[in-house]
């Protein structure tokens, strides 16, 4: 009877734990200190910022961008594509399959793919 | 067993209107101080205050004690900032009147309470994992460390009026906590917080006894200062 209820109790914690997040909650909760509520780099962090952090709305420079370079700052940090340090790695908070969608919501807030 | 469940119940009974019993109700209205930490988002936005169950793991008793008394802000734009900014002229700006005060406690209830908090300590583990090594460091290359090597300063103050406001200010920070818990914390946020917002950069060992040397050091200065 205990052996069944600590496995439901781990099988449960489990699960919340690998629970993935939407994308909109993952921006909000990593992005926007920097990146800003309207995406477009005024973050409220950006004072004292030697580089400004990119602006997400910014169709023409984020069509600059593929969706594997985009995966691989977020995961990676901006140092990974010759960017700046103060976008930092956040693969130790963020699932693969959370980046992915992470990069789809950036096109949505650009409206814009890469290249065109 | 059951003798032994007696015993600590009888143990507790003979406390009662400790710490132990009359605070935690309180405290535990802003703070979760009986774990786990947050598993989602939406947990982590809703809260009100930093978790306290690991408090002894955390903290330093003295200045738990003198901070209960008379409370300053640690973190500019609240617990979770996207709750406390709004829209401004050139970037978003901490909206002061969505963010409240802790409430100040005489001094022997902050006595109290402090040396309850230092009794919560589940993290012995993670703090075990760290050994700060003696060695010092400028402030300038520990500023330089902190600022252009590790970007630190993108989201703490470095000084009052010098870095980021979405984390805690880290002028103060060594004389809040633990050595090995800021070592501990750099290390792997998420072990602490599995959904903080502060990144895991993947500082090396040598990289961790820097900053946490530079925060001593950041920390003595603002001491001095007051």
């Amino acid at each position: 009877m205990l052996n069944k209820l600590l496995f439901t109790i781990v099988l449960a914690a489990s699960v919340q734990t690998q629970a993935k997040e939407t994308a909109a909650d993952n921006y909000r909760a990593y992005c926007v200190q920097c990146h800003g509520m309207e995406g477009n780099g005024t973050g409220v962090n950006i004072r004292d910022m030697s580089v400004v952090p990119r602006d997400h709305t910014d169709a023409k420079s984020m069509s600059g961008r593929s969706d594997e370079a985009l995966f691989k700052v977020i995961k990676e940090g901006g140092t990974s594509i010759s960017k700046s340090i103060l976008m930092p790695p956040w693969e130790g908070a963020l699932t693969d399959e959370e980046i992915k969608d992470l990069v789809q919501h950036l096109r949505t807030l650009c409206k814009c793919k890469f290249g065109s | 067993m059951q003798k032994i469940i007696l015993a600590i119940l009888l143990g507790l009974s003979g406390t009662a209107f400790s710490a132990e019993e009359t605070f935690p109700k309180d405290c535990a209205a802003c703070h979760n101080i009986s774990g786990p930490a947050a598993q989602t988002l939406k947990e982590a936005f809703g809260k009100k205050g930093p978790d306290l169950f690991y408090a002894g793991n955390k903290y330093r008793q003295e200045w738990l004690a003198a901070w209960l008394q008379k409370p300053k802000r640690i973190r500019p734009a609240g617990m979770y900032y996207g709750n406390h900014i709004k829209p401004g002229a050139k970037s978003d700006e901490i909206d002061a009147s969505t963010l409240a005060e802790h409430v100040a406690l005489p001094k022997a209830d902050a006595t109290a309470i402090a040396a309850w908090l230092m009794k919560l300590k589940p993290h012995d583990d993670l703090i075990a994992k760290e050994k700060i090594e003696p060695g010092t460091i400028t402030k300038q290359m520990g500023e330089m460390n902190f600022d252009k090597f590790q970007g630190c300063m993108a989201c703490h103050l470095i000084e009052p009026e010098y870095g980021g406001v979405s984390g805690p200010e880290l002028y103060t920070a060594a004389r809040r906590l633990q050595p090995e818990y800021m070592a501990s914390y750099i290390r792997n946020p998420q072990a602490w917080e599995p959904k903080s917002w502060m990144p895991n950069k993947q500082v090396s060992d040598g990289g961790i006894q820097k900053l946490v040397r530079y925060l001593e050091l950041l920390g003595k200065d603002s001491e001095n200062a007051k």
